[in-house]
């Protein structure tokens, strides 16, 4: 079993939720990876998301957009956050999910890129612009390399491709909350129990839900219908806002802790 | 599961792809309005009534068939293969854009959808999206990068005479690549009204297919035209590659023609060596943006390079799949052109033949004007005039103005 499939089932048998906090990947700076991961770590993160930078992030929102960006313009690439997470897991057990668009792994190469997640210690890997029709020989080597394949669905999604994702997607299913792109928004979705339901209907792997997730309340509202919550803008904007102030770590863990209330599970205090 | 099985039900339908080439990398939201998309185009191939509803309005609207002219003058001074100009700079709106977006607009219709959204660089499919939206009472928004609203200024007031609302896009190069981003995170947000009009051969399944078949009258009627005036089919047929639409427009029908050469001329910028270049055919490898498989300017982490060229058109990184697989396959070749070269291509032909033609297509022009000579007269080459000039008017003016400065030794 999977560290993240793992995870989920402690989570089940407690009736905990997951946080599934987001940053992007050398965002800011590629050795701001290792602390920052492990802050979340400490403030109870379930899951830990790492994006990895790409110059045209098309289903991203301005923060994600100006993070990728910036770490671009340090150079950051994707052997970086691998790298990073090699570094993490000479410490942290905690699951990390890689999310990433198609072209960096394509150019890394697919079986290289297999190959060297499961070295670092990457558990999963979320490629927001694959499609399950495209996604034949990376689902092979995520396979081969242990790495769970972990595939969106959208509140477009026909029980046709709710099937047929469910299908695929290994460790946890992403449900998108909304049509749109990632970025903080005031409030969830009104049709999003309803989507809960319909993909509840076809299976019953962890369905995490992410996009316009930005506080407490909304976490807490996400985890009575699914089995965890993705923040990433909200936490992307914090991260840049607050980096400069001596700090900015344990305010990081504060806001983080914040949020994984909305789970109803406390993490224990470090 | 075993991996073998499931690739067996991820195996996209052949339709998807041109080779290795095309397919759909997009976000999951999206696929159910390709999916309709896909099946609205498929079905409207084979519909006697959409065929002739398109015709009509390509006839009576568009200003079809466009001439296939003779460029006697500019024959005689090459002095080698006989050069004709197909004349897409007389469509309506002044390019070969108009062809597909009427194309586009009749489905739009079939699907309900009263919202158009489109991304433009020189402004021309843009202009042509804007226009078709007037024409049928379609709110209509175009996303275009900032560098080039400076660039293409008249054209950003045209599309606003026409209704529609031009919407800057300030991230990443500001050029057509960034519009083309923008407009896609618009069409994830409001695709349950929206119809996302692609002014070129590509993006996801069905665009480069349904966008070729749009443009392959082009080439259709080339082909029909050089046989009744000369009685034979043409050695050479040219065109400008940007994403790629008005010369797969041209060669589509051609293919088959074996003994047609087809030449595909990018746009070289400041040189196919220099990192100032747009010519992804020449100077990339495969990759992916905006939603397919293709050759695509990256540097060795896979980000998307930024790209020079003088025209705006021609100015973005990738290109449609079907070219790379014309390029893999040998089918096609493609070449690349400076912008010193097209502006002197533009020059020539403005000079000689009365003819001002959009930079876009003076790249193909300046490649002509290489090859020709070294061609003998019994010779016939095609050259896709795929937009006129008026909208570079006041950058030709620039570049010449720096060119007369006496500390300029070169237009570039």
């Amino acid at each position: 079993m999977s560290r993240i499939s793992r995870r989920f089932s402690e989570l089940r048998q407690t009736g905990g939720h997951a946080l599934v906090p987001f940053i992007a990947g050398g965002d800011p700076g590629i050795f701001a990876t290792d602390p920052l991961v492990l802050e979340l770590e400490a403030a109870g993160a379930d899951v830990v998301e790492i994006g990895v930078p790409f110059s045209d992030p098309m289903a991203d929102g301005p923060s994600n957009q100006a993070a990728f960006f910036r770490a671009l313009q340090r150079g950051v690439s994707l052997q970086d956050v691998l790298d990073a997470v090699e570094r993490i897991r000479q410490v942290s057990q905690t699951p990390i999910v890689l999310m990433t668009y198609s072209n960096p792994v394509f150019s890394f190469g697919l079986e290289k890129f297999a190959t060297e997640a499961e070295r670092a210690g990457v558990d999963g890997v979320i490629m927001t612009d694959l499609t399950p029709e495209e996604s034949g020989k990376w689902i092979s080597s995520a396979r081969e390399h242990n790495l769970d394949t972990i595939f969106l669905l959208a509140p477009t999604s026909t029980d046709e491709r709710i099937e047929l994702v469910a299908s695929i997607s290994t460790g946890f299913i992403y449900c998108v909350s909304r049509t749109g792109i990632t970025g903080a928004r005031q409030a969830l979705p009104p049709e999003l129990g309803d989507l809960l339901r319909k993909i509840r209907n076809h299976t019953d792997k962890p369905v995490v839900v992410g996009f316009g997730i930005s506080t407490r309340e909304h976490v807490q509202e996400v985890c009575r219908i699914a089995d965890g919550a993705v923040v990433g803008s909200a936490l992307v904007d914090f991260i840049h806002a607050k980096h400069r102030q001596d700090d900015f770590l344990p305010r990081v863990r504060e806001f983080v802790r914040d949020l994984k209330e909305g789970t109803g599970v406390l993490a224990p205090s470090h | 599961m075993s991996a073998q099985k499931l690739h067996q039900i991820s195996e996209p339908p052949s339709r998807w792809h041109f080779g290795p080439y095309g397919g759909r990398f997009v976000p999951e939201t999206l696929i159910p309005a390709l999916d309709e998309l896909a099946a609205i185009y498929e079905d409207s191939r084979e519909s006697k009534e959409f065929q002739e509803e398109l015709n009509h309005y390509l006839r009576t609207y568009v200003g079809r068939p466009t001439g296939l002219y003779f460029a006697r003058r500019l024959t005689e001074k090459l002095g080698g293969a006989r050069i004709y100009l197909k004349r897409e700079d007389l469509c309506h709106t002044g390019a070969h854009k108009l062809n597909n977006v009427m194309g586009q607009i009749l489905l739009a219709r079939k699907m309900g959808k009263p919202r158009i959204i489109a991304e433009t660089g020189a402004g021309q499919h843009g202009v042509a999206t804007a226009t078709v939206c007037a024409l049928f009472g379609f709110k209509c928004d175009v996303y275009m990068g900032e560098e080039d609203i400076h660039r293409q200024a008249l054209n950003v007031f045209r599309m606003e005479l026409l209704g529609a609302r031009v919407i800057p896009v300030t991230s990443g190069t500001r050029t057509l690549k960034d519009a083309t981003n923008e407009a896609l995170r618009d069409w994830v947000t409001n695709v349950a009204d929206t119809h996302y009009v692609i002014g070129s051969v590509v993006g996801p399944y069905p665009y480069p297919l349904m966008v070729r078949d749009f443009q392959s009258v082009i080439g259709k009627e080339a082909r029909q035209q050089i046989l009744e005036l000369e009685g034979r089919l043409p050695d050479y047929v040219m065109a400008c590659v940007g994403g790629g639409s008005n010369a797969i427009g041209i060669f589509y029908p051609f293919i088959e023609d074996k003994e047609v050469k087809l030449i595909g001329v990018e746009a070289a910028g400041h040189g196919i060596e220099s990192k100032d270049t747009a010519a992804t055919l020449v100077a990339g490898r495969p990759g992916v943006l905006h939603g397919s498989y293709s050759y695509l300017l990256q540097d060795e982490s896979g980000q998307v390079a930024q790209t020079h060229s003088v025209s705006a058109g021609l100015d973005y990184p990738g290109v449609g799949p079907e070219h790379s697989w014309l390029r893999d396959s040998g089918r096609a070749q493609y070449v690349g052109i400076t912008d010193s070269e097209a502006l002197q291509g533009f020059e020539e032909l403005t000079r000689l033949e009365g003819i001002i033609p959009a930079l876009e297509p003076s790249h193909a022009i300046a490649q002509c004007i290489k090859l020709a000579p070294t061609l003998s007269k019994d010779r016939i080459v095609i050259v896709n005039l795929s937009g006129r000039g008026d909208k570079d008017v006041e950058t030709v003016a620039r570049l010449m103005e720096k060119q007369s400065e006496p500390d300029q030794p070169s237009l570039f």
